[in-house]
């Protein structure tokens, strides 16, 4: 399997505004990268960077080899699929038209999405569950569906990477599992995924690497294992947890304790 | 409903939203054919087309045939391509800035237009020449405003920069009217500059046509290629980028194109507001946000609207009440019922 994404030691921020330095990590197809941490400690902006959106202030993003700052638009939205953390909807686009947004960069400069395009988008959209959204307008269904929606348009663009910037934020306790459920099996398809959250049990249920973002530094990516314990925890979040491990879990739960 | 009855939407929907506005524009022109000061019948009305088509006469009065062939078909097709291109260039703006209280001069077109004719009166130029000064103040005010805000390189926002450049190269514009109007002659070139301001379709000529069409046409080209892309460019910038799109280039490529036709336009016509902001709101609520739709129709839409407060402007008095000043009497409460009956126009 080949590489897809590989940062070597990128620096990311803004200029004369640095956020985070020296994070190094590799995607293959069907791996599962989760960056944790807390908020604003810096996750989006390094997703920004490593999409090309931002610069890099320092060091190289590479997509399937390339350079991607030296790549067309088009043609890194044909192997990266974006979920940001949330799309305002300035317009009441239909959930569908929405959902067809994602065909964009497989469609000729003046061309209209054509039949397969919407093909694409439906299929999607009935994979998702949410078919039966297809004509409301975006502008008007709950945070929860907008996600989905958000997901769905992501993987209209047919993505070999799928890079989800905190994907259950917004979602209730069910959608939540779900989404981490699709997420899963996109993965053993064959789909490198990248996503971030602040939720360690999230972390450790997806059973792929993690990464921690804290203080502009990356720590890992390692085994869920060897990087999600009290001690990181207590030094990210400065909560402390229990860790619960029991027969029937593969992996332990982890509870935080209120003093 | 299913997706599959989506799809179908997709194409019966295109007609729904298209055949109402297309209506109402060809009724409204054929009625401001016939009103003003000497009636005219539907059937002067047949009877001139036919004549003009198969080059008989005899038919029909010769006033009646002067009146509809030299004064008002003119100014309903003068009318007809001023509201279309000021309602099309509009509908891309708010695509495009993301906002739907944008008009089609935020990015100071009008007022480099009218300083252009300012200018124009001021040096005597004939109509012509005030037409032609006003069009390049209009090109070069965007200009201005669109390399300044390609200077501020940091810019987290391109979008944001833009307007807030539009608005202070507008106000700078604003100011160099002023001075013009102060300078200017209180018998003579005072009165031509305000008149020009208030804008009027009663100079409108057949051989305006010619000069009013190509930009107008020009304009409208790439905003039919591009409907697709102009949707995904009222995404956030970073969102548009991610799907695949050179948001730069695009939005470069939309603002020569909205340019052309709102300089072509205001060049003609003087100063029209409202059109260009009120209209792509009706359009919206008739034919979706969807720009393949939304174009179309604000395009018709537009048109008609402007064919109908120019028709007003000629016959509500004994004097012709400036179209300018009309539009805003009926544009301004007319938006503000927009807003009370949808509430969520945009949401």
């Amino acid at each position: 399997m080949g590489m897809i994404l590989e940062a070597r030691a990128v620096d990311y921020g803004y200029p004369g505004k640095a956020v985070g330095r020296d994070a190094s990590l590799t995607l293959s197809a069907g791996d599962v990268l989760v960056l944790l941490g807390p908020n604003g400690g810096g996750k989006s902006t390094l997703f920004r960077t490593l999409l090309g959106l931002l610069p890099a202030q320092g060091g190289r993003v590479l997509l399937e080899g390339q350079d991607i700052a030296a790549m067309d638009r088009k043609m890194v939205a044909r192997i990266a699929g974006y979920v940001p953390q949330s799309s305002p909807g300035y317009f009441p686009f239909t959930v569908f038209d929405t959902v067809l947004m994602g065909r964009t960069a497989r469609l000729g400069l003046f061309s209209s999405p054509s039949r397969h395009d919407q093909a694409v988008a439906g299929r999607i959209l009935s994979e998702l569950g949410i078919a039966d959204l297809a004509d409301e307008p975006y502008t008007r269904i709950s945070g929860g569906q907008r996600q989905m929606v958000l997901i769905a348009r992501a993987l209209a663009q047919e993505p070999r990477l799928l890079v989800l910037d905190e994907p259950t934020a917004s979602l209730d306790y069910g959608n939540q599992l779900r989404v981490l459920q699709r997420i899963r099996s996109l993965a053993s398809g064959g789909m490198a995924i990248l996503l971030s959250t602040h939720d360690p049990n999230q972390a450790v249920l997806l059973d792929g690497s993690v990464a921690l973002v804290h203080d502009g530094r990356l720590t890992g990516p390692g085994p869920a294992a060897d990087i999600v314990t009290p001690a990181s925890l207590w030094n990210v979040y400065g909560v402390e947890v229990d860790f619960i491990t029991a027969p029937n879990l593969s992996a332990p739960a982890i509870r935080p304790r209120l003093a | 409903m299913s997706v599959a009855a989506a799809i179908r939407l997709g194409s019966s929907g295109w007609l729904a939203g298209l055949l109402v506005p297309a209506v109402l524009l060809l009724g409204v022109a054929l009625a401001a054919l016939t009103i003003g000061r000497i009636p005219v019948g539907f059937s002067d009305l047949i009877h001139v087309t036919l004549a003009a088509l198969t080059g008989a006469s005899g038919a029909v009065d010769p006033l009646v045939e002067t009146v509809l062939l030299q004064v008002r078909l003119p100014r309903v097709l003068a009318a007809l391509l001023v509201g279309a291109a000021l309602a099309s260039a509009g509908a891309a703006y708010q695509s495009m800035f993301r906002n739907p209280l944008v008009s089609p001069d935020i990015l100071g077109v009008s007022s480099g237009a009218g300083l252009g004719a300012v200018i124009g009166i001021l040096l005597s130029l004939p109509a012509v020449g005030i037409q032609a000064a006003a069009f390049i103040g209009g090109l070069v005010a965007v200009a201005v405003v669109y390399v300044i805000a390609m200077a501020v390189r940091r810019a987290h926002d391109p979008v944001l920069i833009l307007v807030l450049a539009g608005v202070i190269v507008g106000s700078l514009l604003g100011a160099g009217i002023s001075l013009g109007k102060y300078l200017a002659d209180p018998y003579d070139k005072l009165p031509a500059i305000t008149f020009w301001l208030l804008g009027s379709l009663a100079s409108a000529r057949l051989s305006d046509l010619p000069v009013l069409l190509p930009p107008v046409l020009l304009g409208l080209v790439p905003m039919v290629l591009l409907r697709w892309r102009i949707n995904v460019m009222a995404l956030d910038d970073e969102e548009a980028r991610a799907l695949g799109l050179r948001t730069g280039l695009l939005r470069a490529l939309l603002i020569v194109a909205a340019t052309l036709m709102t300089a072509a336009a205001v060049s003609t016509a003087g100063i029209v507001g409202w059109i260009g902001l009120v209209v792509p709101h009706l359009a919206r609520m008739v034919a979706g946000p969807n720009f393949a739709r939304l174009l179309p129709a604000a395009a018709m839409l537009g048109a008609g609207y402007l064919i109908a407060v120019d028709t007003l402007a000629r016959t509500l008095a004994p004097v012709e009440i400036p179209l300018g000043v009309l539009n805003a009497f009926i544009g301004a409460p007319f938006f503000i019922m927009l807003l009370l009956r949808t509430r969520r126009i945009w949401a």
